[in-house]
């Protein structure tokens, strides 16, 4: 139980996160298919492994470049809109993170929040849209409240966690006012937002390997 | 609008090498001999449908000879990554003034890159080739008569 982030323990987070999307990749393009353009979960599963290789070929870098690397390698690799969005949400982490060696629980969670800023500022879209936002703004939210509660890294994330998953259920009755499921305008309702289902994914691979 | 000088270039960012290409090539139909730097950044590859940001800022980078450059995008992650590129093109070598010489033109993008060239070719600025650009459309609604407005 470390209170800090160190670059293994980013490398560990985003190989979990790379397993998950692999594991949950055809069910990621289902949702798609229902209101996008089914590519999200092969687009995700390719850039992830770009973002693995990455890893294995730089294995001592700092938590900025690393972050870095892994933002880099998503805007090239993965081809839809997720790419820019996750891509900025890493390229701002590795930002804030600057040239420390290591993140405690707070500059980590400055970290994600600076992310979530980036993703709003690309993006554009707001909690409500139907989008990877309404898994994440709740996360960061939540992240924050337990540590400010005193809570350790580990327990705020699964709250995170549990605030994402909480957040992309609720994507289910929304209509989607941003990306390519608002040309479905109503018919965008019934279904989850892939974005969000692998945003809580993103959030509960944190849980499972940091703190 | 004229003036002399290096042209403007122009940046086609669409999610197929294909389609970006071909715009391209109908672009350098219209520049009536003129040297206008037409560059493409589309697709992860030649096949696999997607934009790349890095590709995008390297593309700017390297069209941008002095005048600046007008990128037209198809849609999507097109627009997004055309957005991120710019705060990419440090990490790609750019010249420091090109991020304020670069406009994302919100014209469409087959009649948008064609006007684009035309313009650029002219010796127009690249605020002129963005407006231009953008009202691409303009001759095709008045030739097919088409009144409807889209709500602001």
């Amino acid at each position: 139980m470390a209170e800090t982030v160190d670059p293994e323990a980013l490398g560990r987070w985003l190989c979990a996160f790379a397993d998950a999307v692999r594991d949950a990749a055809d069910e990621l393009t289902a949702l798609d298919s229902a209101i996008g353009d089914a590519d999200h979960g092969a687009n995700m599963r390719r850039g992830m492994t770009a973002v693995v290789g990455k890893l294995e070929s730089a294995p001592d870098a700092g938590p900025a470049a690393l972050l870095k690397s892994a933002g880099m390698a998503l805007v090239s690799t993965v081809g839809g809109a997720s790419g820019p969005l996750y891509g900025t949400l890493f390229l701002r982490m590795a930002t804030a993170a600057g040239d420390r060696t290591e993140l405690d629980a707070a500059g980590f969670a400055a970290a994600l929040r600076a992310g979530l800023d980036g993703v709003v500022a690309r993006g554009k879209a707001a909690p409500g849209d139907k989008t990877m936002l309404d898994a994440l703004v709740p996360a960061v939210d939540a992240l924050d409240a337990r540590l400010a509660e005193g809570n350790g890294l580990r327990d705020a994330l699964r709250a995170a966690a549990d605030a994402a998953d909480a957040g992309s259920d609720a994507t289910i009755p929304l209509v989607a006012r941003k990306g390519r499921a608002s040309y479905l305008g109503e018919r965008s309702a019934g279904h989850r937002d892939p974005g969000a289902a692998s945003t809580a994914l993103l959030v509960r691979a944190a849980a499972e390997t940091l703190g | 609008m004229t003036v002399n000088g290096p042209p403007v270039g122009i940046v086609v960012v669409s999610h197929s090498r294909a389609l970006g290409t071909a715009a391209a090539e109908l672009a350098r139909e219209v520049t009536a001999g003129a040297d206008v730097p037409v560059s493409v950044a589309a697709g992860l590859d030649d096949t696999t449908l997607g934009t790349d940001a890095a590709a995008i800022a390297t593309a700017i980078a390297t069209t941008d000879r002095g005048a600046g450059v007008v990128v037209l995008m198809d849609l999507g992650s097109a627009v997004l990554s055309a957005e991120l590129a710019l705060d990419l093109l440090d990490d790609v070598g750019a010249d420091p003034a090109t991020r304020d010489r670069t406009v994302l033109c919100p014209g469409p993008l087959v009649e948008g890159v064609v006007v684009a060239a035309a313009t650029a070719a002219t010796g127009a600025n690249r605020d002129q080739v963005s407006a231009d650009a953008a009202a691409a459309l303009g001759p095709k609604r008045t030739h097919l008569g088409y009144s409807w407005e889209p709500a602001p």
